[in-house]
């Protein structure tokens, strides 16, 4: 592979059944990126995220990976069972599945998830109940889960779906960091306004490819609306775009129903 | 002490005895992934699907243990292949596999009478006929299993918790599964004859809720649960002697009384871990103050 890019998808199409959820798609993920990638639901963007982690093998189209290079996975916190019976270190250590026979750790895996989970400012509840943290600190737990391999790219599923905004906050900082540090991120995301606005590089998403660049190129009335099939408008707030409903009857229309009209 | 000692004299309720101890602390062990994988019910159908494999052994004349155990894989196999199907339920998988070869059972019962004299046994349990043979199979199963479980316990447990994320981060979680089901299937095999079809499921389950009950670690609730497992077996088995009823219904009794226990003792801090053994929402939590449950 020539450049910096660590993975590259060119022409990748995938279907379930008769069903394409991804067409001819184009992407490459170059060191040190952060990308977001946003559509709405059924848009095909958690299959890109897991072709990007060889999960699937698509049905079409070319997938390439630097040598060497290795990929994490932070999955959707709303799909973990947390009353199952894991210690925040036992679930850190999951990571470290292959490679190792004997159940216990070893000195080097206590060593290296202590000093993963001191990164993310969770280094004194190893010892703790998954379900005994914060909506923040799961969420850092399954990023220190991913980190302890030691990837070049994060692959992230919906990182704040099902959470507060403070925890939205956390997240996205926690995010800042580790792209600082020179980790490649992609995450997929619903959040147009609290997340998406905020990352450097946006790729827009339904099956096939809309829009990439800043959030200023993609979050467009008509990329948007192309995506979404709903009108949009963009406004600006901060020097940042703001994605609002273009259907401004639409208060009026649910106060009508909640009168019974 | 002559409680203890009088079952001792006679051959087979030693040989009896062991079985049950062993078949307990077994199903125990397995337990624990069937109820954390939210499949309490595979037990209940894989020993059915057995019963089906039995009364073909018997009908055409073919090794029981031979038969049986490679049609409770068959089984196994088919409900976690159904069951990756995302469309058909875990639950929905073993109902229809499981229930279609106890039916089979069933239909041969009524062609042949020499298979109804030998599956009675199967479905109730009957610790006369215990052997040292059968001894032999609990205690090789037992040991085979641990082995197995303590080899791959790192791949046991990430596919239980996330079988997702384990199969993105390189573990064959297919074969993991099939794993799982094989040593289910030989479990149920060789504690069948004194458990007896209809009790095994509650062998397997009930345990590992009361040992859930009793801890938030996972390596302490497989040893904790296969405990309780050959406690229920040992006792079970000499209550069983003491007050003439069938072995598999007392072993499962006992389960049931500390079962109840646990669950008094442990009062609303247990029910809270086990109620969430489903897939479910985390706590609703103030993101500055983390969450107790404890």
């Amino acid at each position: 592979m020539s450049g910096q890019a660590l993975l590259r998808l060119r022409g990748v199409s995938h279907n379930f059944g008769e069903a394409l959820v991804l067409d001819n798609v184009d992407f490459d993920v170059a060191a040190g990126e952060l990308i977001g990638v946003v559509g709405p639901s059924g848009s095909g963007k958690t299959t890109l995220l897991r072709v990007l982690l060889g999960a699937v093998v698509p049905t079409g189209g070319t997938v390439e990976r630097r040598r060497g290079v290795r990929a994490g996975y932070v999955p959707q916190v709303e799909t973990v069972n947390w009353h199952f019976p894991v210690t925040v270190a036992e679930v850190v250590r999951m990571a470290r599945t292959e490679g190792r026979w004997q159940p216990w750790p070893s000195r080097q895996e206590r060593r290296d998830v202590a000093a993963v989970l001191d990164r993310l400012g969770i280094g004194a509840l190893g010892h703790r109940h998954i379900r005994e943290l914060s909506g923040g600190q799961q969420q850092r737990v399954f990023i220190a889960r991913a980190l302890v391999s030691e990837p070049d790219v994060l692959c992230l599923d919906e990182p704040t779906s099902g959470v507060d905004v403070h925890t939205r906050h956390e997240v996205l900082h926690l995010l800042g960091e580790l792209h600082a540090d020179g980790l490649a991120i992609v995450l997929s995301t619903h959040d147009l306004n609290g997340i998406a606005a905020h990352l450097p590089t946006l790729v827009c998403l339904n099956v096939s490819i809309a829009g990439r660049g800043s959030a200023r190129e993609v979050l467009t009335p008509a990329i948007l609306e192309r995506v979404y099939g709903a009108p949009m408008d963009v406004l600006e707030h901060a020097g940042m775009p703001l994605v609002v409903d273009r259907e401004r009857n639409l208060a009026q229309i649910v106060n009508l129903r909640r009168a019974g009209a | 002490m002559h409680v203890l000692l009088e079952p001792l004299q006679f051959g087979f309720l030693r040989h009896a005895l062991v079985v049950c101890t062993v078949a307990g602390a077994l199903c125990g062990l397995l337990g624990v992934f069937v109820i954390l994988r939210g499949m309490s019910y595979l037990g209940h159908g894989l020993s059915h699907a057995i019963f089906g494999g039995a009364a073909i052994c018997a009908a055409i004349n073919v090794n029981y243990l031979v038969g049986a155990g490679l049609w409770g894989l068959a089984s196994g196999l088919g409900i976690s292949r159904v069951t990756r199907r995302r469309i058909i339920g875990g639950d929905a998988a073993i109902g229809v596999i499981t229930t279609a070869s106890f039916a089979f059972g069933i239909a041969l019962l009524g062609f042949y009478s020499r298979v109804r004299r030998s599956i009675e046994a199967t479905v109730f349990g009957n610790v006369l006929g215990v052997s040292r043979g059968d001894v032999v199979l609990v205690i090789v199963v037992a040991v085979v299993t641990a082995a197995v479980v303590i080899v791959r316990y790192r791949a046991l447990l990430f596919t239980t918790f996330d079988p997702e994320v384990a199969e993105v981060s390189g573990v064959n979680t297919e074969r993991v599964d099939a794993l799982l089901m094989l040593l289910l299937s030989f479990a149920i095999l060789a504690s069948m004859k004194v458990m007896g079809v209809t009790l095994i499921a509650a062998a397997l389950v009930v345990p590992a809720v009361s040992a859930r009950m009793l801890t938030n670690s996972f390596a302490r609730m497989l040893w904790l649960s296969s405990s309780i497992g050959a406690v229920c077996g040992f006792v079970g088995m000499y209550l069983s002697y003491h007050l003439d009823v069938s072995s598999g219904a007392t072993i499962v009794l006992v389960g049931f009384g500390l079962f109840a226990v646990v669950f008094a003792v442990t009062g609303r801090r247990g029910l809270r871990r086990v109620a969430g053994s489903q897939h479910d929402k985390p706590a609703v939590v103030n993101p500055l103050e983390p969450v107790h449950v404890d």
